[in-house]
């Protein structure tokens, strides 16, 4: 399928579920919309992405109840430098959302998603272990796959390919 | 680890735990997991896998490569089922730059991918049977899993790290006689799966170590984010070529198994059935194969056929633009996911508009499929581990990257 610029406007994108659940709960924690390539990506404010994946979770009309993965991206040297993007999928609606919070490097904390979803354990220490992000509420935020004494965060923009050596 | 340490002094009659450390080179651990156990006697009191032994930083690796190079890569994160990472890039790709891939080309991809499914299955039932000691059923399936190998060295020359798909299409014209040896395959390959079913499915041995053992509830299964057989061995009916298809997926009638029980049996049954499922799956691509190029017409992206780089003067321009700096994909990101043999494979990729992209992150099955083991062992029988390690069918290379 050819190309179309992506939508950024929330008032066009108003009637998707998960927009309209999250306007109609608490307008400002949605910091940005975007619908490009066929997926749909939400930026929420970093205060409330716990509330608002409990939100997508539980409501009838999306019941985004599977997270399929958390990541993040460096946009080293720019600021808020951390983005950290969670992908929802409803699994009886048959959809999937992308959520997204930025962190600044002064304080690369978010709340963790642990007890919504104990499944983001895993991948919630992998970005620990690679980008230094904190999750708060996380009951056990340890290196994943680097070895426990590593020094530095590999997957960060300023680490180089090849490594310190 | 600080917490699994337990009590140095014990008070008489107390209950006596003990950590046991299993691997990280047992052989029931299918490459290098460590599972590190506390255990009161015969049970499982808790259960804590670590991982990591063979992170090789195959994301970060990907951002100092243009597209095209990182399709080997791809192969090396699962050595099992190499074609459906090659898939699930190039499609994340050709997503990010909205190209469109002619039939025959899609066609050829889900060929291959049920071919790969099969191999992976055959792997998996052969090593998860020899842990539990049903011995022969291993050599039984490496002599299907052989053809196949044969298959994918016939279209790529390659036996295991294939990277036979390129973004825009598919590396070459599968070789003459290629498909009658796959429908020669897919014609005696299901009286094959009778043969291990004859061998495990009515086994008293084999269904007493695995019915009933290391159930997960159809809840915990989605809480925990597992997917794939693991997930529809518990009773959830989501299968990814079915309910959100892509490359033609649409278009093939084939069933999805669910089995309920949520135990090893039923994780067992589904695979077995699927192995099935993809053999029909393969006779129908065989059948309505279409006709056409296996290229999408891109010129600055797909690199031009031999024949034309030695006749036309801008073939040889672009397949020298192409190798040397690559190509420039458009800002923007994509998630894109495939039902690989351990469940969703997802490939996030963001690009900044340059000829390399900026962020490659691959959703590992397995790695959400290994949280759920804790939940499976955790106050059952020690001899059970391997059974439950066995019936989600990890791959290591793919939940370390």
């Amino acid at each position: 399928m050819p190309l179309t610029p992506a939508i950024t406007d929330p008032e066009q994108l108003k009637n998707h579920p998960a927009v309209a659940r999250l306007v109609g709960w608490k307008p400002d924690a949605i910091t940005g919309v975007k619908f490009d390539r066929e997926e749909m990506t939400i930026s929420i404010h970093r205060d409330h992405i716990r509330e608002a994946s409990i939100l997508l979770k539980e409501d009838s009309a999306c019941s985004f109840n599977f997270l399929s993965d958390v990541t993040c991206v460096d946009w080293y040297p720019s600021e808020p430098r951390f983005e950290v993007i969670y992908h929802l999928l409803s699994i009886p609606e048959k959809e999937r959302v992308r959520l997204k919070v930025r962190l600044d490097s002064a304080s690369p904390a978010v709340e963790s998603l642990t007890s919504v979803w104990p499944g983001a354990n895993y991948f919630e220490r992998e970005v620990f272990d690679l980008f230094g992000i904190r999750f708060t509420g996380h009951p056990y935020l340890q290196r994943l796959l680097m070895p426990e004494d590593w020094e530095g965060y590999p997957l960060r923009k300023d680490y180089p390919v090849e490594g310190y050596r | 680890m600080a917490h699994l340490n337990p009590t140095p002094v014990l008070e008489p009659g107390q209950d006596r735990t003990l950590i046991l450390n299993m691997g990280p080179q047992h052989p029931s651990t299918h490459g290098v997991l460590r599972v590190l156990l506390e255990i009161d006697g015969e049970t499982v009191v808790r259960m804590m896998p670590d991982i990591g032994f063979l992170h090789t930083g195959i994301e970060k690796t990907c951002e100092a490569k243009f597209y095209q190079q990182v399709v080997p890569l791809t192969d090396r994160i699962d050595y099992l089922c190499p074609m459906t990472n090659n898939l699930c890039y190039v499609l994340a790709v050709e997503k990010l730059l909205g190209l469109e891939i002619p039939p025959k080309a899609q066609w050829l991809r889900v060929l291959l991918n049920e071919l790969t499914r099969i191999n992976s299955h055959l792997v998996w039932l052969g090593t998860h049977a020899m842990d539990i000691g049903a011995l022969t059923v291993f050599l039984y399936c490496f002599r299907e899993r052989e053809e196949v190998l044969k298959l994918f060295e016939m279209v790529s020359g390659q036996r295991m790290m294939t990277s036979y798909f390129r973004v825009g299409g598919i590396a070459l014209e599968p070789p003459l006689g290629f498909f009658d040896r796959v429908r020669d395959f897919a014609g005696y390959f299901p009286s094959k799966v009778d043969e291990y079913e004859n061998l495990l499915t009515g086994n008293p041995i084999w269904t007493m170590r695995t019915k009933g053992v290391a159930r997960m509830t159809a809840e915990d299964a989605i809480a925990l984010g597992a997917s794939g057989p693991t997930l529809r061995g518990s009773g959830v009916d989501f299968d990814l070529r079915r309910d959100m298809p892509y490359s033609s997926y649409e278009k093939f009638q084939f069933k999805v198994p669910v089995s309920q029980e949520g135990d090893v049996f039923a994780r067992y049954m589904c695979r077995v059935q699927e192995l099935r499922e993809s053999t029909v799956i393969v006779r129908q691509a065989l059948d309505g194969m279409p006709e056409g190029p296996i290229k999408a017409d891109a010129p600055g992206i797909v690199l031009p056929d031999r024949e034309k780089m030695k006749t036309q003067m801008e073939a040889l321009i672009y397949h020298f633009k192409i190798i040397t700096e690559g190509f420039a994909v458009p800002a923007g990101e994509v998630y894109q996911a495939v039902e690989s043999p351990r469940g969703e494979m997802g490939y996030y990729i963001v690009s900044d508009g340059t000829a390399k992209p900026y962020r490659v992150h691959m959703r590992a099955a397995c790695l959400a499929n290994l949280q759920t083991l804790p939940k499976m062992c955790e106050g059952k029988l020690l001899a059970d581990v391997v059974a439950a390690i066995g019936s989600i069918d990890i791959v290591l290379g793919e939940i370390d990257r």
